[in-house]
């Protein structure tokens, strides 16, 4: 039996669609879910897509974190269950306090939509370990508040623990503290990724395969974790 | 009835493009001597009863702040006060 992961929609959600494919694509079971529905039905590991939850209103993601199925997502969360949220995904894990700081408006202003070079650091978390560490990998990122920012305390204790997941290369796109386009908790089942691996899944609308890597890995970390 | 009003502003550390840009568009109004521009939110909260300050602090603390990045004060106004924005 393949593995079953979620991909929760919230009204605003746009990347839904995708990151369902992509777990398909990637050999897994996807399962939507909805916002307004406690009921996780039986995930063995969660995806908050990009987009715009409740139209940003307030801060991004800041809706989002108080809806019904992030109250399940959220003790899930806390008892292992594999959580990645990509771009309004890592807001809303960020608002919800799965994971530390905060993004804030790209320090130009500007929206960001380009393919972007990353350098994978932590591939040892749910999601990440099909990379090999350092792993330089394509992925396109499009995102108006995509900046990173935490205290120098907790951005040390992230570095300093290997929990940032992978930061920008060849130029930071919206003025991220120390480059950084993802991070995990202390645990390594929830990671936020800025950037978005599920565009980068086919030659034919991706700029390279190397989102896959994020969805095999979880596959492989559930086939472990059940052998 | 109680009106309470929340300001919500980001940190001091916490850059702010958006007060910035702002700071920028003002020598072309023929002002130079501003030297910075911050923005923040006021938020305007009307309860049906007593507002209970312990509630009203954790609504900002929660919500409508991320204490990450936000700092907020809190301030209750008069019931008979003119709102912000009318003319007295």
């Amino acid at each position: 039996m393949s593995a079953r992961v979620g991909v929760v929609t919230f009204p605003g959600s746009l990347d839904d669609g995708d990151a369902a494919r992509a777990v398909r694509v990637s050999g897994g079971e996807a399962v939507r879910l909805w916002h307004g529905d406690r009921d996780l039905h039986g995930v063995d590991a969660v995806v908050l897509p990009g987009g715009f939850s409740y139209g940003d209103y307030l801060r991004t993601g800041a809706i989002a974190r108080f809806a019904p199925v992030m109250e399940s997502i959220v003790d899930g969360a806390r008892a292992g269950l594999p959580v990645l949220g990509i771009c309004n995904g890592f807001q809303i894990l960020c608002e919800a306090h799965l994971l530390p700081g905060a993004l804030t408006r790209n320090s130009h202003l500007h929206f960001r939509n380009r393919d972007q070079w990353l350098r994978v650091h932590a591939s040892n978390t749910a999601w990440t370990n099909s990379f090999e560490t350092d792993q330089e990998i394509l992925v396109p990122l499009k995102s108006g508040e995509g900046r990173y920012v935490a205290d120098q305390a907790t951005l040390d204790e992230l570095a300093a623990n290997g929990r940032i997941v992978a930061t920008y290369l060849r130029g930071n796109p919206n003025g991220s503290e120390r480059d950084i386009a993802g991070v995990t908790n202390e645990a390594g089942n929830v990671v936020g990724l800025m950037p978005h691996p599920e565009h980068a899944i086919e030659a034919l609308t991706g700029p390279s395969l190397d989102g896959l890597g994020f969805f095999t890995s979880i596959l492989k970390h559930l086939a472990g974790a059940s052998a | 009835m109680a009106r309470v009003v929340v300001d919500v502003m980001l940190k001091p550390e916490i850059l702010d493009p958006q007060g910035q840009a702002v700071a920028n568009a003002l020598p072309r109004l023929g002002i130079s001597d501003v030297s910075s521009v911050r923005i923040g939110r006021r938020i305007e909260i009307e309860f049906t009863g007593a507002a209970d300050p312990e509630r009203v602090r954790e609504i900002a603390d929660k919500l409508l702040a991320n204490p990450v990045i936000e700092d907020f004060t809190i301030q209750e106004v008069a019931e008979e006060a003119v709102p912000a924005g009318e003319p007295s």
